[in-house]
């Protein structure tokens, strides 16, 4: 009885504030864009054009109340030149790229075998293998970077090994290398790769590869001029899942990176929480917003346009 | 169903029928060829010969193995024991990218990322042919295939007869000694359809290739082969040409397959030297049949006659032999010719035919409800006893 009653004063709210059908499932992503990005860009956005203050909060108000009733909006442009004057931070973003694209190669060619053979197993197999791929998010990413240290340190697993085997005579050091660096990156991003390219190579036509076999193209050609081909749309998915959160990327580097391991994550984080100075810290953030945003633009298009091409 | 087609194709250039003087080995020789899949049987124990030029049919219902034949001529699948040789060779430890055929998929397989040019240039890129040889090559196939205005086209953009002709296209740039067509012309319309047979044939006849088309449609197995292999739940039960299938079934499956038949149980009342005959209790009826069989007295066996064979009259026939009757169930007119249904006392259906030569026989022929007697020669039917 009360739901009935309840009913009518529910759809005339949802009237009201027009949000019926459509609209609704249109507007749950929109809101939580909203609520969830667009706001917080604001507010960092805001903080990067304030002044550092010792105070709490440690940036300085954008408006001022004048005493003649007036507004002033007052825009410090100062940390944006700040970023360009000192060569640190250019470094950093530069040094941060090149990790990003060096590692998400580097997953990429770690991935395309596994994601390939996963997707040519036969089903029941396939799901156990997929299984596997998802299976280290269960335990916490931190400890499974932190296990990479008894991996890679001086008298750690591989060094060991080596030793043992008479490989090397004393231990190779790996641990706070930019090496380290990528193996965390390339250990911890593989899912973010291999999934999407499995979606993709799972999808290949049997028939098409038969048919490269049946025009005479051994099978090392048929995987250059047909699998790896198709596989573009895969591969270019899989590369934006890695190559956007490594540039940002911070518990790896601060964990398996020596000193010389400059990433603008790190930087970030010391500008926030070591210098306190909150104003260049989101001017940092906003530059890397728009560094990123312009690239994946323009990949996306290219990949519409190739799509229109190829359906 | 396609009665009025049927027609014997002479698909052999010189006329010539090697499968019947055996003065030409045969180009491709399948012994005793079997493939499972676990515990099914999906092609099995297949023997078969083919000559060169000819355009060989396998024809058969959905998932009796005709695919899977196919494809381990193809060498995509191996077969589980048996032996495939093409024009000499044993084909067991050749990969599919090597062997001398070259196939066109039920789904057509073109490659989705490359223009029609690139597809069917594919299969001589692979095989290293100069440059200029490829791009005159790829021109006077697409013409071949009436695509000339469409090389940079990709196969996205082109419907689907088109996209057939350019699977067809691909499947033929390599001339190969053998082309293997998987139900070729599934996705056509009906007019679509007799244009590419024909054209099919003519492709055939020009480029002097040796074809094994697989097909479940009968008419089209009739219309293009020189011979027919039909098929059933992995054996291949029998092989002819088409107008030998048609008319000499040697079971009741072929029978039945191929052309609409009706089909008597009966048991043998005299076997004599030279002729036989049958009561049938499902016809009502006794059978004379004008030719010796290798039967004993009270064997069961079936008359298999054509609609077509019958002929239909108001009047009891002469002779105690070769009629049954019943009443008139259904009409349907075609033009050309009228189907009648006959409901015999036994209760089964009869099929028969009655072509409209005249065009103010109303009252002759007749109606619903009639009583009507259907006769046939003591040669119009086929004694199957299988
Ligand atoms: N890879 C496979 N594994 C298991 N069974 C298979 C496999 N391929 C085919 N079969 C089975 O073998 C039988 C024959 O298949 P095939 O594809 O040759 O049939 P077909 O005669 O071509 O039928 P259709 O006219 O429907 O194409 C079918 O019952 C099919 O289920
Ligand atoms: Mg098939």
């Amino acid at each position: 009885m009360t739901g009935a009653q309840a009913a009518p004063p529910l759809t005339k709210t949802l009237k009201f504030i027009g949000a019926h059908g459509r609209a609704l499932v249109i507007g749950v992503p929109m809101w939580w864009l909203i609520v969830f990005f667009l706001i917080p860009f604001a507010v960092v956005a805001k903080i990067s054009f304030s002044e550092a203050v010792i105070a709490r909060p440690p940036y300085t108000s954008l408006i001022e109340w004048t005493g003649e009733g007036a507004m002033l909006l007052k825009l410090n442009f100062s940390n944006y030149a700040y970023l360009i004057e000192d060569s640190l931070y250019i470094l950093a973003y530069w040094s941060s790229i090149k990790v990003a694209f060096f590692s998400t190669v580097a997953t990429l060619i770690v991935a395309y075998p596994m994601a390939y053979y996963i997707a040519r197993a036969p089903e029941r197999r396939r799901n156990v293998l997929l299984m596997l791929i998802i299976l280290p998010f269960w335990t916490s990413f931190l400890l499974r970077v932190y296990a990479w240290i008894g991996i890679l340190k001086g008298n750690g697993i591989v060094n060991n090994i080596l030793l043992s085997l008479g490989i090397t005579s004393e231990p190779i050091v790996m641990l706070q290398t930019n090496f380290a660096v990528y193996v965390g990156i390339v250990y911890t991003y593989l899912p973010f790769m291999i999934l999407p390219l499995f979606t993709n190579l799972v999808k290949l036509d049997n028939d098409l590869l038969e048919a490269s076999s049946d025009l005479g193209a051994r099978p090392m050609a048929t995987f250059f001029k047909i699998t790896l081909p198709l596989s573009i749309p895969g591969m270019i998915a899989g590369s934006m899942l890695v190559f956007i959160p490594v540039i940002g990327e911070f518990v790896i580097p601060a964990l398996l990176g020596g000193p010389d391991t400059l990433m603008i994550g790190k930087v970030l984080w010391s500008e926030f929480f070591s210098n306190r100075d909150w104003p260049v810290a989101s001017a940092v953030a906003i530059v890397m917003l728009v560094l990123l945003v312009i690239p994946i633009m323009l990949l996306r298009n290219a990949q519409a346009a190739s799509a229109e091409g190829s359906s | 169903m396609g009665v009025d087609r049927i027609e014997t194709k002479q698909t052999i250039a010189t006329g010539a029928k090697p499968w019947v003087d055996q003065a030409e080995a045969p180009f491709i020789r399948i012994s005793n060829l079997t493939k499972n899949f676990g515990d099914f049987i999906a092609v099995d124990n297949v023997s078969l010969d083919i000559y060169r030029q000819e355009l060989f049919c396998l024809l058969g219902g959905s998932g009796c193995g005709k695919s899977t034949l196919l494809r381990m001529l193809a060498g995509f699948e191996t077969p589980s024991s048996g032996r495939i040789e093409i024009d000499g060779q044993d084909m067991a430890s050749i990969p599919a990218y090597e062997r001398p055929t070259n196939m066109m998929f039920q789904s057509y397989a073109l490659f989705p990322h490359m223009s029609v040019e690139k597809n069917v240039a594919y299969g001589l890129v692979r095989d290293g042919v100069a440059k200029a040889e490829i791009a005159e090559r790829v021109a006077e196939m697409l013409t071949l295939v009436q695509l000339d205005g469409f090389a940079k086209r990709k196969p996205g953009q082109l419907s689907g007869g088109q996209r057939q002709r350019v699977a067809l296209a691909r499947s033929l740039i390599k001339r190969p000694k053998l082309l293997l067509l998987d139900e070729p012309l599934g996705a056509l319309d009906k007019k679509l359809r007799e244009e590419t047979q024909f054209e099919l044939v003519n492709i055939q006849e020009s480029l002097g290739v040796t074809f094994i088309v697989v097909t479940h449609d009968q008419e089209e197995a009739m219309t293009l082969s020189s011979r027919i292999g039909v098929m059933d739940r992995g054996e291949i039960v029998q092989v002819g040409e088409p107008h030998a299938i048609y008319e000499y079934p040697q079971s009741r499956f072929v029978a039945d397959f191929i052309g609409s038949v009706n089909i008597f149980e009966g048991r043998v009342t005299e076997d004599a030297e030279n002729f036989v005959r049958l009561h049938s209790q499902e016809g009502g009826c006794d059978i004379h049949v004008a030719h010796g069989v290798s039967c004993t007295e009270n064997q069961k066996m079936w008359l298999a006659v054509r609609p077509e064979k019958f002929s239909l009259s108001k009047e009891q026939p002469a002779g105690k032999y070769n009629f049954v009757t019943g009443t008139v169930d259904e009409i349907a007119y075609l033009g050309n010719l009228s189907v009648y249904r006959i409901l015999l006392a036994s209760g089964k259906n009869v099929r028969a035919t009655r072509s409209n030569r005249d065009r103010h026989d109303a009252e002759a022929a007749p109606g619903w409800g009639d009583t009507v007697y259907l006769a046939w020669d003591d040669t119009a039917g086929v004694v199957l006893t299988q």
